[in-house]
């Protein structure tokens, strides 16, 4: 239980910040990515403040034995920069320019009353299935 | 269009980051929304609860904020549906096979010096700029 309000908190943290650094403005994120058009780096700055409180301080949470929560960190496990890493990354920004929206700001923008996000989060789980599916088979 | 706004971003990012910190102290979890939709897909006992809670808490804080503040911005319509649908379904393939998005690659790998995440970092932005450059600049399918 005490999980779950942890993660809770954690969510609305991260929603405010999306919320407040416009990021559920697509407009704004392909503002960002439009380089040869009116371009607007303000997204360098959410990237890198998050990245930079991270780099801060997941080291110093990183030292302990175990979360405070939990028994263990779960961290993930792969290392290697391969095909599949890169072909994904690829897709997504692909998908990302097209569009504008990558998922925590597509989920937040379901509750802004346009039918458009929910239109993208549709296509967005289906994209994620199939390729769980894809993935699967190719085992 | 929109405008450099870079005390709003910062601080959005600062909040985003702390979020994650606390994510991985208390729970010992990546803030990596992806991978946190992903895994709340696929029923797992004890692993659901906190993922369903941390989308719910991110999707009333954002909303919170977006309607108790003057809103910054009127919600995007008329997009183009194929558009849209085509770019969702790339994001989740995409966000699945390359293990995450901008914020588990962008915000906690980098966080973490991981290799993986620097290089699928580079590369979803390099490509999300090669993108709108094309469909913008070149075919002007996007508006």
């Amino acid at each position: 239980m005490r999980r779950v309000l942890a993660a809770v908190l954690c969510g609305v943290l991260f929603g405010v910040g999306l919320a407040l650094a416009q990021m559920i403005d697509p407009n704004k994120v392909l503002a960002f990515l439009d380089l040869a058009g009116t371009w607007d780096p303000s997204l360098i700055l959410v990237m890198g403040g998050g990245a930079g409180v991270t780099a801060l301080l997941f080291p110093w949470v990183l030292r302990r034995s175990r979360p405070r929560l939990d028994s263990q960190f779960h961290l993930p496990a792969k290392r290697r920069v391969d095909g599949q890493l890169l072909s994904g990354a690829a897709l997504f920004g692909i998908g990302w320019g097209l569009a504008g929206y990558c998922p925590g700001p597509a989920l937040v923008a379901l509750t802004l009353g346009t039918a458009e996000p929910w239109l993208f989060v549709a296509a967005m789980i289906a994209g994620s299935l199939a390729c769980k599916v894809w993935l699967d088979g190719g085992r | 269009m929109s405008q450099f706004t870079p005390y709003t971003a910062l601080g959005g990012g600062l909040l985003i980051g702390l979020a994650a910190v606390l994510l991985l102290y208390l729970n010992g979890r990546i803030a990596g929304i992806s991978g946190i939709l992903n895994g709340a897909l696929v029923r797992h006992a004890g692993d659901t609860a906190w993922r369903v809670a941390f989308i719910a808490g991110m999707l009333a804080g954002g909303a919170a904020f977006w309607w108790l503040t003057p809103h910054a911005f009127a919600p995007r319509q008329g997009f183009p549906v194929g558009l849209l649908l085509a770019a969702g379904f790339l994001v989740g393939f995409g966000t699945r096979l390359g293990s995450g998005c901008t914020s588990g690659h962008g915000v906690c790998g980098l966080g973490r010096r991981s290799l993986r995440s620097l290089v699928a970092t580079m590369t979803f932005v390099g490509c999300g700029m090669l993108t709108v450059y094309i469909t913008r600049h070149l075919l002007g399918v996007q508006p």
